[in-house]
């Protein structure tokens, strides 16, 4: 007897491990994915062709295959097609589709935990089920049922399917629905035999569906990725509760290693926006904050013209650009990219001031940019670009917003107040870039765009960069 | 760091007595090796981390392989379902990683000081 299938789980296991470790340092990692990749590939396999003796195909090999088949190559092309602008919706998509599949796990593992008890010999001795099992079943179908529903509404919150949407003592709601959660799931241990618990069940089911709508809801779209990371840490746990439904090491270690891993990586975004997680999660910024705030920026708004933006530009030392989520849904990165590589032409110093939470992922913007062959040294982090605005000359703001607002640092009513942001106004000029005066995400007034020194170039930021690319390229 | 990858290794080595208790142990370290991962991380690298570990949780798919494997083939609402796990395991798994992938093939340039943050 060889242990193969301990072998290939094993494989997989230090795999995961391994490969995390090298997506957290740049140069390595793209290698890093495919290592965790190679793993899964391993620890399937073993699934597939193995048990504890030793070499045994697995029953039902035609379904499996049939469905490993069709998922593969409709992940393979939605995951190829997607555009860049859209990562975080899919990312979110996949997450839900994990979340699906733990649930779907213990609705089936439900239905043997009942037959079980069905049976007249596990009726003598009380409990009818075990404990070891019961918890890793309904925990892996509340917390996976959470995650798919919590990440299907992210995700139709980020293409704009879905809205924000609130209502009077949400939380109170959402914490009573949480603990009833719990209760029936209490009950159901309880109280266990064949006819009154598939009823509990159900209630469990419907009540973690109406708790993962609850969740999601009220969250800004700013928000998201937070969310997103959050429920990506929940579909771990769900997960490791497969591990120990079925002592699979592998399952386990995956999905544990995802849970914290997650979480932490939820804590560090929340940092980086200067937020607490519980205030992400009750919804604090967004639309409510709008009519207050709107009082205080009573200034005009001066528009610029895309010919004295080209001739400022031109003619300028040092040029920083504020790229935000307006560049990302403009698909504005190529030609952004352009009018830098015009303006280094001209001898102008242009750099990229990437705030942490630009776009709607961290990171969201370099991915973007380094799409368009953009330096990576050119991108610069927020605490290391704030100092250079004083000696800049013009600030070019493409679609962003928040990430710019001074009412983070003077208004301590502002729902984004604390929030550190990039001291654009410190530069001798800034132009932005903007469809519309329409607010940004965090739904608040931006009194940057009354500045005396700030001009506005209305447009689609592509192209109102095509005809600043044009213009420059004429002067 | 090693220390901790050599205590994971003797874990398994454990197998043959595997526990419940076993388990226990096995989670407590694999939170502090997550932990001990993503805390030194650049931001800039948040996005395709996420991407990374939203790949590695379709492990979940392997638990669906089992409960097809333990199905028996005249119960049909096991097979549906089972099949739809399969399914929805695969595309978290697959699309993942090639998401992943194509994120992080825009970081063609090596970065120059890196800061962790």
């Amino acid at each position: 007897m060889m242990p193969y299938m301990e072998i290939g789980y094993l494989v997989g296991s230090v795999s995961f491990v391994v490969g995390l470790k090298m997506m957290g340092q740049p140069d390595s990692a793209r290698k890093g994915n495919l290592v965790a990749a190679f793993g899964m590939a391993v620890a399937v396999i073993a699934a597939l062709f193995f048990n504890r003796e030793g070499f045994h195909v697995i029953n039902n090999l035609a379904y499996i295959v049939a469905a490993i088949v069709a998922g593969t190559v409709i992940g393979t092309l939605m995951a190829k097609r997607v555009q860049m602008t859209a990562m975080p919706e899919m990312v979110s998509l996949f997450n839900g589709m994990g979340g699906l599949s733990a649930a779907l796990i213990s609705i089936i593992e439900w239905r043997h935990l009942l037959h079980e008890a069905a049976n007249p010999e596990a009726m003598t001795n009380l409990p009818a089920v075990s404990l070891g099992m019961y918890i890793p079943v309904i925990a892996g179908l509340i917390i996976g049922t959470i995650s798919f529903v919590g990440s299907i509404v992210a995700w139709g919150k980020l293409n704009g399917k879905i809205g924000d949407f609130r209502f009077p003592s949400q939380q109170i709601i959402n914490a009573v629905v949480l603990v009833a959660i719990l209760g029936v799931a209490y009950l159901n241990y309880n109280e266990f035999n064949a006819t009154q618990s598939s009823l509990y069940f159900y209630v469990t089911i419907g009540l973690a569906i109406v708790y993962g709508l609850l969740f999601v809801f009220p969250i800004g779209g700013a928000d998201m990725p937070v969310v997103i990371s959050l429920l990506n840490s929940f579909t771990g746990v769900a997960a490791a509760c497969g591990g120990f439904l079925y002592e699979n090491k592998v399952m386990l270690m995956g999905g544990v290693l995802v849970g914290s891993a997650g979480t932490i990586l939820t804590v560090v975004m929340c940092k980086a926006m200067n937020r607490s997680l519980m205030n992400v999660l009750i919804g604090m910024a967004g639309g409510n904050g709008g009519g207050s705030s709107t009082s205080a920026s009573g200034g005009s708004v001066r528009e610029v013209q895309a010919t004295d933006v080209a001739i400022m530009m031109k003619y300028a030392s040092k040029v920083i650009i504020v790229p935000g989520y307006g560049l990302a849904v403009a698909q504005a990165q190529h030609v952004c990219h352009e009018l830098e590589n015009l303006l280094e032409a001209e001898g102008v110093d242009v750099k990229y001031a990437i705030h942490p939470v630009a776009g709607r992922m961290p990171g969201h913007m370099n991915v973007l940019l380094a799409e368009s062959n953009v330096e990576y040294d050119k991108l610069i982090e927020m605490e290391h670009i704030n100092p250079e605005f004083a000696t800049t000359d013009v600030v070019l703001v493409v679609g962003a917003n928040d990430v710019v607002n001074p009412a983070a640092k003077t208004d301590p009513t502002s729902p984004i107040y604390g929030m550190p942001i990039l001291d654009v106004d410190q530069s001798k000029q800034i132009i932005v870039l903007k469809r519309s005066m329409k607010a940004g995400y965090a739904g608040i007034e931006n009194e940057l765009f009354f500045h005396p020194k700030c001009g506005m170039l209305f447009g689609d930021a592509k192209a109102s960069l095509q005809k600043l690319v044009n213009e420059v390229k004429a002067l | 760091m090693e220390a901790i990858f050599e205590g994971i290794a003797k874990l398994i080595e454990q197998y043959e007595q595997q526990n419940m208790l076993n388990l226990i142990y096995l989670v407590i370290l694999m939170i502090f090796v997550g932990v001990e991962l993503i805390s030194h991380v650049p931001s800039v690298l948040h996005t395709p981390l996420m991407s990374g570990a939203n790949a590695i949780h379709g492990v979940v798919l392997i638990g669906a392989i089992i409960v097809m494997g333990n199905a028996s083939p005249d119960d049909t609402l096991s097979l549906v379902f089972g099949t739809l796990a399969v399914f929805v395991g695969t595309l978290n798994v697959i699309g993942g990683f090639v998401v992943t992938d194509r994120m992080l093939e825009m970081f063609k340039k090596k970065p120059k000081g890196e800061k962790a943050s």
